[in-house]
């Protein structure tokens, strides 16, 4: 995850991970309709599971969270006539092995506009790996409140889990091998779409 | 993200404009940390940080221990006495004690400049400058320049006034050296017995008027007069003085319509600048403060981890 994050920060230096002469298959497993669709059923999923709530929000876990959760946003839009509140988290502070990798990660701000005590806060994040920064996520938000409840949604559900944590609104479960590596591309350059990298 | 190139901040001088930017721009998010409801961020968790004060300087350290208690770092703090030590060995004694408690960061502030270099020569862990002697301040530095960048959305090519006692300053010193690396254009107005006689070198230009130095300024930093100048005769008398290169409403008019005001703290109310400027709506003397511990806390930040790859989180 961590250097499928970082490499989007530029899209030219998305496969310079890759040692020259190993060739490595790519695959789009989700093109940009697929996710499209993938997002109007989490939207939708999350209006039933949250009925008569009002006080919905989303959080977007940076940085592959926050176009995801803007996405969903629009989608609940669309069904409920206006957008729930999204705001973002950056969880650099609160990984678990931040005193023993730092200073690497350049930290963005969080972003949480509005008052989450109380509320039901759905946390959004693009790939669904180890749970760590699920967990992390989790920690940082209770320092802005006490939510009502809080949820999980990510676009792909690649298994592999460290921690005893699920995703209560998945759009596609992939399994695939620790080795291998999954990238998600939404409102970047391209289409959109997903990119499983299999091992070399 | 490359690890940050030091480990330890003694002056501004060994800093590029690279080096300078990282700093400010990872203070913005821990700025943001402490105006939320929870204003502690797990991340130095276990970490040790020893305060380390041979001068008395009550805003300084606790902007620190404050820095270093929002990252949940145990800190720890340790005043001695200058007076009581004969510094050379001292000092040399106290690095070898406090090497023993394994800290991961020290920081100090000194009368003698040099004091944190020769303290970083001696331990491994980081040093931080907290002011040693008229040498450097870089903390102080920093902390301005992320207040202004702040207030005027920019650093570069600002005109930067300094008012004050610029011969004894270390925070003069250090936010010439910075602001510089930003194109800023330095200038410096005090009375001439306390203008340094190398002020050339410092790159900055030098004034004895104020409405001179004043004019078309961007920022203006006043700098505290302090009362053993009197006894030195530097100075003839503070109310003369306050009404030379004092800041108040009839002087400031010289600089820019949207100059903004700033001063290190602690003021001399109605010596170097008037209370209707300190407490006007262009003084940024308490985002000064507030600053100062989003700045120190990115150092801290930056500092106190191993330099190495990080692992999958995901």
């Amino acid at each position: 995850m961590a250097a499928s994050r970082s490499s989007r920060l530029e899209a030219s230096a998305v496969f310079s991970h890759t040692p020259p002469n190993v060739a490595r298959t790519q695959k789009v497993i989700l093109d940009a309709d697929a996710i499209q669709r993938s997002i109007r059923r989490m939207a939708v999923a999350i209006v039933e599971a949250t009925s008569g709530v009002e006080d919905l929000t989303l959080v977007g876990i940076r940085r592959g969270g926050v176009a995801l959760s803007q996405r969903i946003a629009d989608e609940i839009a669309k069904v409920e006539g206006s957008p729930p509140p999204v705001g973002t988290v950056d969880i650099s502070l609160y990984r678990d092995d931040a005193a023993t990798v730092l200073p690497n990660p350049k930290i963005g701000p969080s972003d949480i506009p509005f008052d989450v005590a109380g509320r039901h806060v759905v946390l959004v994040d693009d790939v669904l790996h180890t749970g760590r920064t699920v967990r992390a996520a989790i920690e940082c938000l209770q320092d802005y409140g006490r939510p009502a409840r809080v949820w999980l949604a990510a676009l792909c559900d690649r298994g592999g889990r460290e921690l005893p944590i699920r995703a209560d609104f998945v759009g596609r479960v992939v399994e695939i091998e620790p080795r291998e590596r999954l990238d998600v591309w939404i409102d970047a350059a391209g289409p959109d779409r997903v990119v499983l990298t299999e091992a070399g | 993200m490359e690890p940050f190139a030091h480990r330890s901040l003694l002056d501004v001088e060994g800093l590029t404009r690279a080096d300078a930017e990282r700093i400010l721009d990872t203070s913005e998010a821990f700025l943001q940390v402490s105006r939320r409801p929870v204003r502690k961020v797990p991340t130095l968790r276990g970490k040790t940080i020893i305060n380390l004060f041979y001068e008395a300087s009550t805003r300084t350290r606790t902007s620190f221990e404050l820095a270093g208690k929002r990252l949940s770092a145990d800190v720890i703090n340790m005043s001695v006495s200058a007076s009581s030590v004969k510094k050379g060995e001292t000092l040399q004694d106290t690095c070898r004690t406090l090497e023993a408690m394994h800290p991961d960061v020290i920081v100090i502030r000194h009368a003698a400049a040099g004091a944190a270099n020769y303290v970083a020569s001696k331990i491994g862990c980081s040093v931080i400058n907290a002011g040693d002697g008229m040498h450097a301040h870089p903390t102080q530095a920093l902390l301005d320049a992320f207040t202004i960048r702040r207030a005027r959305g920019r650093l570069d090519n600002l005109v930067v006034t300094i008012v004050g006692d610029i011969a004894h300053s270390r925070v003069a010193r250090s936010n010439a050296h910075l602001l510089k690396l930003f194109g800023c254009e330095i200038r410096v107005v005090g009375p001439r017995t306390l203008l340094p006689s190398a002020a050339d070198s410092l790159g900055v230009r030098v004034f004895d008027r104020l409405e001179e130095g004043l004019e078309s300024a961007d920022v203006v930093m006043v700098l505290r007069i302090q009362r053993e100048r009197l006894e030195g005769a530097l100075l003839p008398s503070l109310r003369e003085y306050a009404r030379t290169f004092g800041i108040g409403p009839r002087t400031i008019q010289y600089a820019k319509p949207d100059a903004i005001i700033m001063h290190p703290g602690p003021m001399n109310r109605g010596v170097e600048i008037e209370s209707v400027i300190a407490d006007g709506e262009r003084s940024l003397i308490l985002e000064q403060v507030e600053a100062g511990v989003a700045v120190r806390m990115a150092l801290l930040y930056l500092f106190a981890g191993e330099a190495s790859q990080p692992p999958a989180v995901g």
